[in-house]
């Protein structure tokens, strides 16, 4: 009789977490480190906002506003967005949902783990030591990262080890889902947000290295002059917006696959109905992951990059939006006929599909040639991917928390409490970020310290958005937390989820199952009358 | 197909097959080497075919990719694939400008 | 948590990491072919100054060192341990012998004011600044690569003295090889672009 994996295994407690191979600690882990950042990260967004409340300077000098966007950015996305549902749900959930113990490199988890905080520990010191916190952006774009005397090679050193925690958890996944499946599960029975961390796991694999050799050369250039990327000596700063991008936009679809799987397997648990079109949903995921490492250039239109370039990249930006699309339609047709529970996991995740369209839909209009020309480096831009990351990844994130919340760990929350926040967030993520797409259309640049008074009135209806926001995240979490001390202990199925997950005790035993089952159906059988 | 416990033996490639293998990429080297010094159109011409032949043979033999299965070769074309399109879509910038 | 044996899965997570290996070095690949296309004449002039014969005889080494581990492999899967440590050692040496050469060109270089923002580079066109950048950045990370390995093949000498490694339970040592292969394989791609550019 296996006991819980959250109880005492006699090591003491911190060796017991920290030491701990099991790939539910491991998540729980990211977890705790990730929420932590993600907060670090919330508090540098507040602050900006509120220095754009005001013209001229309002709490800051310029410089250290620089500083500001890039560490916001630097943590939201390497410490918060990119590990996101893999490293926490992928790595919890994983090995429950095909019927195995653990991963395939149990021992190799910790160590991603390990990348991880070490990575987090020493982007962090970069914000203290020495020559201050990097102001270049988190794109670190040459020359000027290499001429800045703020500690731009202790914050990309720390990003190259934030990518090889993802290269690490990467490798595994592709493995356990190969090697590690439940007798029985063929490809085709496999849940669908397995799916989905597989595609993504093969971005993390091939793409992330791209990066790390990218970062490297920042370093060797900094502290060398090897002259790859400095004009000065010959180097084409082009050149490292490829190689920058080729990681980081496939990066992108590293964020937001793993979190359009989730929302498939929310969706039909509630709507009590079988997903429309597993096959459509289950290669779109592949489709993205190899399509999307095509397009990396579309954020380069405005560089001095060919018209050949351009017109290629921009043909091959508008093709990428069809397979999201596609998951569109099927989430969408899996309600036709539904008997759908509005319960929170639900309502946030139908307002990822609102708020991801949204997102998705002005990525494919930055992908136009002549409307780029307009838009690149505007804030609608930054509104673009604070709907697709925050209104998609993250919104996912908080409907996947409240999903598998009972499951993780034994307790239930109050889903007054998740609506209330979610009012909030919803209200306050429209106004802070609708306000950041006009300011866009209308021309105010990205990453200024300072606005014309044109720009006034939005730059203040947006910050006061951010209030509403935060407001509603705090509510999220204080909800949790209380579930967390106070909670009703969780059954084993609270949803009437019918992948295996929901099969084991809540939290779920060490070994995860007394036997390793045997499947013989799909994992979405609601509603056995509709063939799909 | 899944299996806990894999201990798939693949038959030891022989040492006759590693030491001819062995053979034939200092050959190959001493080619490439003399055409290089030919011109430089031979030399490329030298690198783009016996280079790849060189590490073909080495992830063939020494490497024991021919004797993996599908799905191995597969993940291996797939990432060598990557790699060809990402220096090939650069180049419809660099060499067009 | 009871750890499963599962070679081929183990086989698997090597070719992957190898796969990481490849794009890492990748990149570097890619600026050298963006930058030769730019600058060919300057490319081929910065080649001539390297030294061909050891560029010839470090690829002849490291194609000996795969060699002698390829060997090793089929000895142990044959039960012959003896062999077995003595071929690993060969390889350890040959490793050795890539990175004192190496040592020895390097530093040749240095001594002609040869390197990043060195006097001599400083006066040269900005092709060769590239190639020169290029090349000690790529063969210091290779050789960096060859340290590592060298350390994983001193892993796997003990493990067969200590029989950890032997028949039928070969797979580090099947995977320290995975490994050693492909940084020989970078290396048989880096004595064309570099030693053979002029």
């Amino acid at each position: 009789m296996n006991t819980n994996y959250l109880e005492p295994q006699g090591r003491g407690a911190l060796r017991d977490w920290i030491c701990s191979t099991d790939h539910k600690r491991i998540g729980v882990l990211y977890l705790s480190v990730m929420l932590t950042m993600f907060w670090v990260a919330v508090l540098i967004g507040v602050l900006m906002r509120l220095e754009q409340m005001t013209m001229g300077p309002t709490l800051m000098t310029p410089a250290t506003y620089n500083a500001m966007f890039t560490v916001h950015g630097v943590i939201m996305i390497f410490l918060f967005v990119l590990p996101g549902l893999p490293a926490v749900f992928g790595n919890f959930m994983l090995p429950l949902m095909i019927g195995a113990r653990d991963v395939s490199f149990p021992r190799i988890n910790l160590l991603s783990w390990y990348f991880f905080i070490v990575g987090g520990a020493l982007a962090v010191a970069s914000l203290f030591l020495g020559g201050g916190a990097p102001d270049t952006g988190w794109t670190f774009y040459v020359p000027f990262s290499l001429r800045t005397g703020t500690n731009v090679s202790l914050a990309v050193f720390a990003a190259f080890l934030l990518g090889f925690s993802s290269i690490l958890t990467g490798i595994n996944f592709i493995t356990t889902v190969h090697r590690m499946r439940a007798p029985g599960m063929t490809w085709h029975r496999m849940p669908l947000f397995v799916w989905a961390l597989y595609s993504t796991a093969w971005i993390q694999v091939i793409a992330t290295p791209v990066i790390g050799i990218t970062l490297l050369l920042v370093i060797l250039e900094r502290t060398f002059g090897i002259g790859v990327f400095d004009p000065a000596k010959g180097g084409d700063p082009v050149l490292y917006q490829h190689l920058f991008w080729i990681y980081s936009h496939p990066a992108v679809y590293v964020m937001i696959v793993p979190a359009m799987g989730a929302i498939t397997e929310i969706i039909p648990t509630f709507a009590r109905r079988t997903i429309f079109g597993y096959k459509a949903i289950a290669y779109s995921s592949i489709a993205i992951a190899a399509l999307g490492s095509l397009v990396w250039a579309h954020h380069m239109f405005t560089s001095g990059m060919s018209e050949l370039a351009n017109t290629v990249f921009s043909l091959l930006t508008f093709i990428v939006a069809v397979p999201s699309a596609i998951k569109v339609f099927n989430w969408t047709a899996t309600l036709y006929k539904g008997s759908t529970k509005l319960e929170a996991p639900m309502l946030y995740a139908l307002s990822f599909i609102f708020l991801f369209c949204i997102g998705g839909l002005t990525g494919v209009m930055q992908g136009a040639l002549a409307l780029n020309v307009h838009l690149h480096d505007t804030y609608f831009i930054v509104g673009h991917f604070h709907y697709t990351m925050f209104g998609g990844t993250g919104f996912a994130f908080f409907a996947a928390l409240l999903y598998w919340f009972p499951k993780m760990f034994g307790r239930t929350y109050s889903k007054k409490g998740a609506v209330v926040a979610w009012v909030h967030m919803f209200i306050g993520f429209n106004i802070l970020y609708g306000s950041m797409m006009l300011l866009g259309l209308k021309g105010m640049p990205r990453r200024y310290f300072d606005h014309l008074p044109q720009y006034h009135h939005l730059h203040v209806v947006a910050t006061v958005g951010s209030w509403i926001l935060v407001a509603g995240l705090a509510i999220y979490f204080i909800t949790l937390l209380r579930a967390l001390l106070h909670g009703a202990k969780a059954e084993a199925s609270p949803w009437g989820g019918l992948t295996l997950e929901w099969t084991v005790s809540s939290p779920p035993p060490v070994e995860n199952f007394d036997v390793i089952p045997t499947v013989t159906s799909s994992p979405y059988a609601y509603n056995p009358t509709r063939t799909s | 197909m899944t299996m806990n416990t894999e201990h798939a033996h693949i038959e030891p490639v022989s040492y006759k097959t590693i030491t001819t293998v062995w053979v034939v990429l200092l050959a190959l080297t001493a080619v490439l080497v003399a055409v290089s010094h030919v011109s430089p159109f031979w030399a490329v011409a030298a690198m783009l075919t016996l280079t790849p032949l060189k590490a073909g043979l080495v992830l063939y033999y020494f490497m024991h990719l021919k004797y993996e299965g599908p799905l191995i070769k597969g993940m291996v074309a797939v990432a060598l694939a990557t790699l060809v399109i990402f220096i090939s879509m650069m180049f419809l910038d660099i060499a067009f400008r | 948590m009871s750890v499963h044996r599962d070679d081929l899965g183990a086989r698997i997570g090597m070719w992957l990491f190898l796969f990481t290996e490849m794009l890492l070095f990748g990149g570097l690949f890619l600026l050298y072919s963006a930058y030769r296309s730019l600058h060919p004449l300057e490319f081929h002039a910065a080649g001539s100054e390297l030294n061909v014969a050891l560029g010839v005889f470090n690829t002849l080494v490291l194609l000996t060192s795969s060699y002698t581990l390829a060997l090793s492999l089929t000895a142990v899967e044959k039960g012959q341990a003896q062999l077995a440590k003595r071929l690993v050692a060969a390889t350890i040496l040959l490793g050795t012998v890539f990175l004192i050469v190496k040592g020895f060109e390097w530093s040749a270089e240095f001594r002609h004011g040869i390197y990043p923002n060195g006097p001599e580079l400083l006066k040269r066109a900005p092709g060769e600044v590239l190639f020169f950048g290029l090349y000690f950045t790529m063969t210091g990370l290779h050789g960096l690569h060859i340290l590592a390995g060298m350390a994983l093949l001193s892993v796997a000498l003990l493990k067969l003295a200590k029989g950890t490694v032997k028949r039928g339970e070969s797979i580090f040592l099947e995977n320290v090889g995975l490994y050693w292969h492909l940084v020989d394989v970078i290396w048989i791609f880096l004595l064309p672009l570099f030693y053979l550019a002029a």
